[in-house]
């Protein structure tokens, strides 16, 4: 089943205001722990890193371990300096990437 | 041995307080009220709450063409905002073709299998809990309206009967915690009054979204009883009955629960 | 009070829930029971670990954990650290770490003048009860932390 993110990021802000940005994407976050039913270790695979782009600039980012909880949610703030595009990536263990774009319109 | 011990202890404190009543609909409340501020605002907020990436990938199933004629969910039931909305407030319902109740989840993959022409999804997989979660959501907010179907009333009374009957090797019904006890706690966790309102619903237990049958069987674990089987028509009692004790209450699929 | 002998108020007598489901789902509950009991470093050496042997000040984090738990699979956490956030003086990193969990290391958060507020919010995962910390570089090259003890309790009627 392909991932599903879940961003938060206001349609609008004004020009220089902290507005608050929520990211959440469905993963299982297998910590490398656990066995499964016939004691067979199961392997890690995880996200191990969200980054955050504000119109191309990285203004965030996270690097994350097992003890993350199932389908990751972090929650950080940013100025609203310009119009434009937000990206969310998450990268996991395997270097897969999964994106997730909002647009904010600054006055 | 200390389980047997303790099913003793407990049965005993149960039967001492046993009312056997049941909760006045004054008094009902939805199991979110005992939970923590925390998991409350998990479940409060569409962002946060990790139920609704299910719902998610629900709505993308709904419009995915599948099956030989390729046709979608939304090819024949169009915007599920409109089409969709209250459905989930009145399941289970009685099915015409099997002469017997169906739930949601039931109802949901006998249209893949008649209308698709594809075989049905497991119980309690990925896909048809999102599916579900997805018709369930459209009537977040409605209040539940049991089907007023005389077909139903044996399988109610079905639902009644084993909700009230003592099982396990500790021997106690639903009854005995979730109408006598609902105000207790047991090992640090509310036991609350088992109204179906939130389901599908992602429990921070199992990390995952998961059905009201799956809830059920694992109190019926609890008991140390051996839970009906997924689909079993005595698990599909058991929910026509929640459902009628819940009636009028108001959906919040999809809840988070601990 | 030790994490597996919460009360279960059932009037009159204390259940523990591990005995209610007696061992059912033992070898499924996440991080219960580690596969290899690897060493880890204790919470102080990750501090340590993080902040270079820099010293670390008590005082400016604000760390939000509630502290007795319904469930340790997802607990809602939020680090404030006290910060103008300007260019010249911001908060490069937060961090948490915790004493009793397979890994020391939980998340680390790379902020700049551009975040704006020092203020993170995330679920984490809390094996059993115990100290969880949060610590937070500066741009002056000091670090602060808070740390806070939480209690987990563990669900009741669960699978097998
Ligand atoms: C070819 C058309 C068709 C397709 C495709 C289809 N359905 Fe249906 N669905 C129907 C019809 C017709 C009914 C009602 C009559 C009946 O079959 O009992 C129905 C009934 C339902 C109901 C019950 C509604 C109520 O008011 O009780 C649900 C829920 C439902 N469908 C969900 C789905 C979902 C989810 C999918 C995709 C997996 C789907 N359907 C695909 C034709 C379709
Ligand atoms: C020994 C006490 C006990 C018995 C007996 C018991 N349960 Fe439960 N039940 C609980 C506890 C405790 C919870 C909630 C706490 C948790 O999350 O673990 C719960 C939760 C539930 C919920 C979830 C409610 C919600 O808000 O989502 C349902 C539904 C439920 N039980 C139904 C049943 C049914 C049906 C039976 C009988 C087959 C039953 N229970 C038997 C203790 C019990």
């Amino acid at each position: 089943m392909a991932a599903r993110a879940l961003i938060h990021v206001p349609k609008t802000a004004k020009k220089g205001e902290v507005i608050e940005l929520r990211a959440m994407i469905s993963h299982r976050m297998e910590t490398g722990q656990r066995q499964g039913v016939n004691g067979e270790a199961i392997p890690r695979d995880i996200i191990n890193r969200l980054t955050c782009t504000y119109e191309g600039v990285e203004v965030f980012s996270a690097e994350l371990f097992p003890a993350v909880s199932a389908n990751p949610f972090v929650s950080f703030y940013t100025v609203a300096v310009q119009s434009g595009v937000i990206v969310f990536t998450w990268i996991d263990d395997a270097g897969a990437k999964q994106v997730a774009t909002a647009e904010i319109t600054v006055s | 041995m200390r389980s047997a011990g303790l099913g003793a202890a407990l049965l005993c404190v149960l039967i001492g307080t046993a009312r056997a009543a049941e909760i006045p609909a004054a008094q009902r409340q939805s199991g979110s009220a005992f939970m923590s501020e925390a998991t409350r605002a998990m479940q409060a907020d569409d962002t946060s709450n990790p139920g609704m990436l299910s719902v998610l990938e629900g709505s993308a199933l709904w419009n995915a063409p599948a099956g030989k004629a390729a046709k979608s969910c939304a090819s024949c039931h169009g915007e599920a905002t409109a089409s969709m909305r209250g459905v989930a407030a009145s399941y289970p319902a009685y099915d015409e073709r099997t002469a017997s109740p169906i739930d949601l989840a039931g109802r949901i993959n006998a249209c893949r299998q008649e209308h698709q022409g594809l075989e049905p999804f497991r119980r309690e997989s990925a896909e048809l809990l999102a599916l579900t979660a997805f018709v369930g959501n459209q009537s977040r907010g409605l209040p539940i309206l049991p089907p007023n179907d005389p077909r139903l009333a044996p399988h109610l009374a079905l639902g009644k009967e084993i909700f009230d009957r003592r099982r396990g090797q500790l021997d106690l019904s639903c009854a005995s915690c979730h109408n006598d006890n609902w105000s207790g706690r047991l090992g640090g966790s509310p036991i609350t009054q088992a109204h179906p309102t939130g389901y599908p619903l992602y429990r921070l237990e199992w990390q995952a979204l998961g059905s009201l049958q799956r809830r059920v069987r694992n109190c019926m674990v609890g008991v140390r009883a051996k839970p009906f089987e997924y689909g079993a028509q005595e698990l599909i009692a058991v929910e026509i009955y929640l459902n009628q004790r819940a009636a009028g209450m108001n959906l919040e699929t999809p809840a988070v629960r601990p | 009070m030790a994490p597996r002998e919460m009360t279960a108020t059932l009037p009159a007598v204390r259940i523990s829930r591990r005995s209610f489901v007696a061992g059912s789902a033992a070898g499924l509950f996440i991080m219960s029971l580690p596969r290899i009991a690897v060493a880890r470093p204790s919470l102080d050496e990750a501090l340590v670990g993080f902040s270079g042997g820099k010293p670390i000040n008590d005082g400016r984090v604000k760390l939000d954990i509630p502290p007795l738990l319904e469930n340790g699979n997802a607990v809602s956490v939020t680090v404030d650290v006290e910060s103008p956030m300007t260019i010249s003086d911001h908060v490069r990193r937060i961090a948490i770490f915790n004493e009793h969990n397979p890994q020391a290391d939980v998340i680390v958060f790379n902020l700049g003048p551009r975040t704006g507020r020092a203020r993170v919010a995330t679920r984490i995962r809390l094996a059993t009860s115990q100290t969880v910390v949060a610590i937070a570089e500066l741009t002056d090259g000091t670090f602060w932390s808070s740390r806070a003890s939480v209690i987990v309790t563990l669900a009741a009627c669960i699978e097998e």
